[in-house]
């Protein structure tokens, strides 16, 4: 299924990479690599650095004055570790959190906001982004008569949707998305990996999930991580088709541990 | 009687926790009320004593014999303004401040050295900003004993509280929101002007117009940098001196000789109205900014 060649450069490649917050070790010496147009997969139990990989990919530990990274990230080409312009890596990466988050403003603004922040006046232009990436989310047609209410007293599944419209409203190369599925019922949440199918056309996504069998439907390349170490990486099909090579993979994936 | 009758009858223990339940209810409920009595106390007796001198012309006249006789015009003008001074230089001052110390500083020994000197400052007395008022502002800036001086000193003495509730309104909207924003590529500042802000407003204005009522009501600040004991006309500019309410409360109480009683009930209950008006301001505005539930 993996359709990328290894000799392509990867869009996402990680080397080394060690995460602590004060004495707290996350995560110890990750190295991978996730290439274009595929759906990267970590699994992994309760507090295993999942979430903090993903932190420390567009640089959110600016934010967190506990959170120490070392190691190398290197995103289309760039080490972020040196990137001056935080805000332009933050914008061509577009983040999910596990709590879906409706910002405080209409559902048109908070898709908007993004254009807006790049500094997109037109009005029309604006509008097109709103519809289509709603449309993609697969949001539009329960919210289109009622734009201006307020995205964040939506439903728990529609918010969730409205996050990701707004993520795709960045435009971004890569997607990460944080067990977008938490607070969300099975029926959304299959509709949301519908959406998520479609989108490997267009960027790609390393998606983080503590459900197995989600990652086993959507990702192409799975990760298993476990207590802040990556332990293996492979091919969705062959981790789940038995071919795990640790035996603590094999042993989470049946349901052991986790 | 069955197994299944029994079970919701109280056992003596639940009768018990139900009995001191009821107690403590009660009593705090008591001690609620009894906060009540001080209050209308004193508007009762603000308003026995003071309610026949309150006539049109006490408003709109200038004051008689130091202020044993006519109105209380001048006073009233000089309170609003000093107030209003107050609250233009709290206002961007104190928001500023406490958006940089919510928004923006890091949890270092400067800025805890800072919130530290912040919540001092508002115990400081009134008279002592006074004094600093009259060395900072009067001496030292050469705003003279004048409106602008003693609105700065009220400003410096509410600045604190401002700060405070200020850095409570902005930190009452959720981190989700801010993580959300940043994540999406917004700088600090887009954040707290498209997410923040927007959603704290109300609470600091609302916290800002209270804290500046409060000062009207102070004598000490205003004493030495800009209030008159008579100033028979209202001020024209602020760099003029002015008579004030609590001022003149004051001096019609303690200074003036053969008041009638009446009068300085009546200057107290005109204090106490302003005070509340702008307090309905403020719960009006409040309400209007609020207007329904955002999360």
């Amino acid at each position: 299924m993996v359709t990328t060649s290894t000799t392509a450069p990867a869009l996402l490649s990680v080397r080394g990479l060690s995460i602590r917050y004060d004495d707290k070790v996350a995560l110890q010496g990750v190295d991978l690599d996730v290439h274009s147009h595929e759906i990267f997969g970590i699994i992994g139990p309760a507090n295993s650095g999942k979430t903090s990989f993903l932190r420390a990919l567009n640089r959110m530990d600016e934010f967190m004055p506990h959170m120490r990274v070392d190691g190398q990230i290197t995103f289309a080409g760039r080490d972020v570790r040196t990137v001056r312009n935080l805000y332009a890596l933050r914008s061509h990466i577009g983040v999910v959190f596990p709590l879906p988050v409706g910002l405080p403003l209409s559902i048109f603004d908070n898709v908007a906001l993004a254009p807006r922040l790049r500094g997109e006046r037109n009005k029309t232009e604006i509008a097109a982004t709103v519809e289509r990436c709603l449309r993609r989310a697969a949001l539009w047609d329960e919210v289109k008569d009622r734009l201006h209410s307020l995205g964040s007293l939506l439903s728990g599944g529609q918010q969730q949707r409205l996050t990701i419209a707004r993520a795709l409203s960045q435009e971004p190369e890569l997607l990460l998305l944080d067990e977008f599925s938490i607070a969300v019922d099975p029926v959304t949440t299959m509709r949301i990996e519908e959406v998520l199918k479609e989108l490997r056309q267009e960027l790609t996504i390393v998606l983080v999930t503590n459900l197995v069998q989600q990652a086993r439907r959507l990702a192409n390349r799975t990760a298993f991580f476990l207590g802040g170490r990556c332990v293996e990486i492979a091919a969705t099909e062959e981790l789940f088709g038995g071919g795990a090579k640790d035996p603590r993979t094999t042993d989470y994936l049946e349901g052991r541990f986790g | 009687m069955t197994a299944l009758d029994t079970t919701f009858l109280p056992t003596a223990r639940e009768r018990r926790a139900h009995g001191v339940q009821a107690v403590v209810r009660t009593g705090f409920l008591a001690i609620t009320l009894l906060l009540l009595v001080p209050v209308l106390g004193i508007l009762a007796v603000l308003v026995i004593e003071g309610a026949p001198a309150m006539t049109p012309s006490f408003f709109l006249d200038k004051p008689q014999k130091l202020g044993a006789a006519g109105g209380i015009w001048p006073a009233l003008v000089g309170t609003v303004w000093m107030t209003g001074v107050a609250l233009v230089v709290a206002l961007p001052l104190g928001v500023a401040a406490a958006i940089y110390l919510s928004e923006y500083a890091r949890d270092t020994w400067l800025t805890r050295l800072i919130n530290l000197a912040i919540v001092n400052l508002a115990g400081v007395p009134s008279i002592v900003h006074a004094l600093f008022g009259v060395g900072a502002f009067v001496h030292f800036l050469h705003f003279g004993e004048s409106i602008l001086a003693a609105g700065c000193t009220l400003a410096v003495m509410t600045l604190p509280v401002v700060i405070v509730a200020t850095r409570e309104s902005l930190q009452a909207v959720p981190r989700s929101f801010r993580d959300a924003c940043w994540s999406m590529g917004a700088t600090r500042w887009q954040t707290i002007r498209h997410i923040v802000l927007p959603n704290s407003i109300s609470g600091i204005l609302t916290g800002l117009i209270l804290v500046v009522c409060r000062a009207v009501g102070e004598t000490a600040p205003i004493m030495f940098t800009g209030a008159v004991f008579l100033r028979l006309v209202p001020p024209e500019t602020v760099f003029d001196r002015s008579m004030a309410l609590s001022f003149h409360l004051y001096t019609v109480s303690t200074q003036v000789t053969n008041v009638p009683r009446a009068i300085p009930f009546a200057v107290a209950l005109t204090l106490i109205l302003v005070v509340l008006s702008m307090n309905a301001i403020a719960i009006a505005f409040r309400m209007k900014l609020r207007g329904r539930k955002k999360w």
